[in-house]
């Protein structure tokens, strides 16, 4: 590819500008490339390997499995082994069905719950004199930036039964005994939203900021009562946020294994550990794929809708 | 917006800032408590710190995760911005599509299933889990955070200094060496910061692709952690909350003055 031409004068954006930024040769293709084939040999590869594996046989060997393809040669004789008895296994099994539907209401009910707590925020936050905003920011995120595993394990301390939660309700003379939080899903709850909350403050907090805010004094001026403007003008204009806030809890909420693990106890099986389970304590690698390609299945259209969205963003 | 605050709103930022602060300030604070027994405070102490430099494995794992994220940060940063230019530069290309898709999948997907699926590939290709196998697994993950990153900062960049280096001679790939990476540098700093906290951070994925010798300081504590609240535990946290906070608060504030700089000299050469 050569170079074209030089000066093309003023407003030479769009795709002639495109065409030139495009007009690297060697460079433009290891830009594109190098990041290109990581991630489909260690994003993509390694996800059809997933898939390939859940198709096949478990064996009592290492790697627990049988390989469904070596060499090209037996690729036939390998396709006609592929079945379908892990995905059976998972369908009659109720356990699985329920550590699904389990995981999907924990991640919709926490999804909410993070909503209802960080729209507020965020609203506070757009509403701040501009000269906080940026401290304001930055207190957000930076719980963001610390150990996700040592914020969840920040709460076992206040939740046990010992803990400090209910000593501070002992004190105030709440309660006479002390209550059961740590390992139910109240405390899946708690640490969900604890730890999520950034990434719906954000995207909301983003949307907020940039709204023009002569409409809310247009509307005011035209008699509309506060709450009204608010209903009628602020929450639409601050969808695109709030959607996005509430796929970035749910995707990964939903395959949570860490918040489950520490706080919700071993009576609370959601499927992100059922799959840890199944690989490291079962050594059932089959079926550990199997159950983590369902998964993915359920996961991949709020993950279409989110990636949609975030172009159109940008 | 930018506007009075209503008691409403006044409400919600303390009782939001109170909800994300209170746990990690409680779990600071229980870390200089003098007794064994976390939720009771028996006087100021730092004996628990002192009782940290004398465990070994633990003090191991903290030295295998920080090389882990000082290299997969680093060469995730570069991978990253590389990814960012290609979406937002060279926008058109074969398989354009299919790289947005993979830069923005990761970053949502659930770790279990990145941990597993990178787990299976390390197996299918012969790889012993080790060191390296951990590298590579945060090194694909962060790339994507970085992307992101640095992707955003691309957008609200201002095409007409590019162009204008463009038009006065400069090539594509000069352009880009002169221009367009110093005025992304900070985009760039902020993705290495964030690729070297989510590998600090990371005990899913390190878990499913470590092997023995490269237990990580997040896997050292889980394994604590799963057997109750200890005093060391806490001292440990503690330690690398104050490494993170100086880190993003000293970043924070070296962005502003850059900004305020940047600003001023854009002001500046306005006029002139």
């Amino acid at each position: 590819m050569a170079r074209s031409g030089g000066a093309t004068g003023a407003g030479a954006r769009g795709p002639q500008a495109e065409e030139r930024a495009g007009s690297g040769g060697l460079f433009r293709r290891i830009v594109i490339g190098v990041p290109f084939l990581w991630l489909v040999l260690l994003f993509l590869v390694p996800f059809l390997i997933v898939f390939k594996i859940s198709l096949s046989q478990v064996a009592v060997a290492m790697p627990p499995y049988i390989p469904t393809f070596g060499d090209p040669s037996t690729w036939w004789s390998a396709l006609q082994q592929f079945s379908l008895d892990n995905y059976a296994w998972i369908a009659g099994d109720q356990l699985y069905l329920d550590a699904y539907i389990l995981s999907l209401v924990i991640a919709a009910t926490s999804t909410l719950l993070t909503l209802l707590i960080a729209y507020p925020l965020a609203y506070g936050m757009a509403k701040a004199p501009s000269a906080w905003r940026t401290t304001l920011l930055m207190l957000v995120i930076l719980p963001f930036w610390t150990s996700f595993l040592i914020r969840v394990y920040a709460w076992i301390a206040i939740l046990k039964p010992e803990g400090l939660f209910n000593q501070l309700l002992l004190f105030l003379g709440l309660i006479d005994q002390p209550l059961v939080i740590l390992n139910t899903p109240v405390a899946i709850f708690i640490g969900i939203v604890y730890s999520y909350l950034p990434f719906m403050t954000l995207p909301i907090y983003a949307s907020l900021e940039r709204m023009d805010h002569s409409l809310i004094e247009a509307a005011a001026d035209l008699g509309s009562p506060p709450l009204k403007a608010f209903w009628k003008i602020t929450f639409p204009l601050s969808l695109p946020g709030v959607v996005a806030g509430c796929f970035l809890v749910f995707i990964p909420a939903a395959g949570e294994f860490v918040i489950p693990d520490l706080l919700g106890g071993s009576r609370t099986l959601m499927i992100g550990k059922t799959v840890w389970l199944e690989f490291f304590t079962n050594r059932d690698w089959p079926v550990a794929s199997a159950v983590a390609v369902v998964l993915v299945a359920i996961l991949v259209v709020p993950i279409a809708i989110l990636q949609r969205q975030q172009e159109r963003e940008g | 917006m930018g506007w009075r605050l209503t008691k409403f709103n006044l409400v919600s930022l303390i009782f939001g800032f109170t909800f994300l602060y209170l746990p990690i300030t409680l779990l600071v604070v229980y870390s200089f408590n003098e007794s064994r027994l976390v939720t009771v405070w028996a006087g100021f102490s730092t004996v628990w710190y002192r009782e940290l430099w004398h465990n070994r494995g633990l003090i191991d794992a903290a030295w295998v995760t920080l090389r882990l994220a000082l290299i997969s940060a680093s060469v995730a940063t570069v991978l990253g911005t590389m990814a960012a230019i290609a979406l937002s530069r060279y926008t058109r290309f074969r398989g354009r599509t299919l790289m947005t898709g993979m830069i923005y999948a990761p970053l949502v997907m659930p770790e279990v299933i990145t941990g597993l699926s990178l787990l299976l590939f390390f197996v299918a290709i012969n790889l012993d889990r080790g060191f390296l196998t951990v590298t590579l697994a945060h090194i694909s993950t962060s790339m994507c955070f970085v992307a992101v990153v640095v992707q955003s900062r691309l957008r609200s960049l201002d095409r007409s200094l590019e162009d204008a280096a463009m038009d006065l001679g400069a090539t594509p790939t000069a352009t880009l060496f002169h221009v367009t990476l110093p005025l992304i540098w900070p985009a760039v700093i902020a993705g290495w910061m964030l690729a070297f906290t989510l590998s600090l951070d990371d005990l899913v994925i390190a878990s499913f692709t470590t092997g023995p010798g490269s237990t990580t300081l997040p896997m050292k504590i889980y394994s604590q952690v799963r057997l109750g609240v200890t005093p060391e535990i806490n001292a440990v946290c503690t330690i690398l909350i104050a490494i993170v906070s100086v880190g993003v608060v000293a970043a924070t504030l070296i962005n502003r003055r850059r900004m305020v700089r940047q600003a001023r000299d854009e002001r500046l050469a306005a006029e002139g």
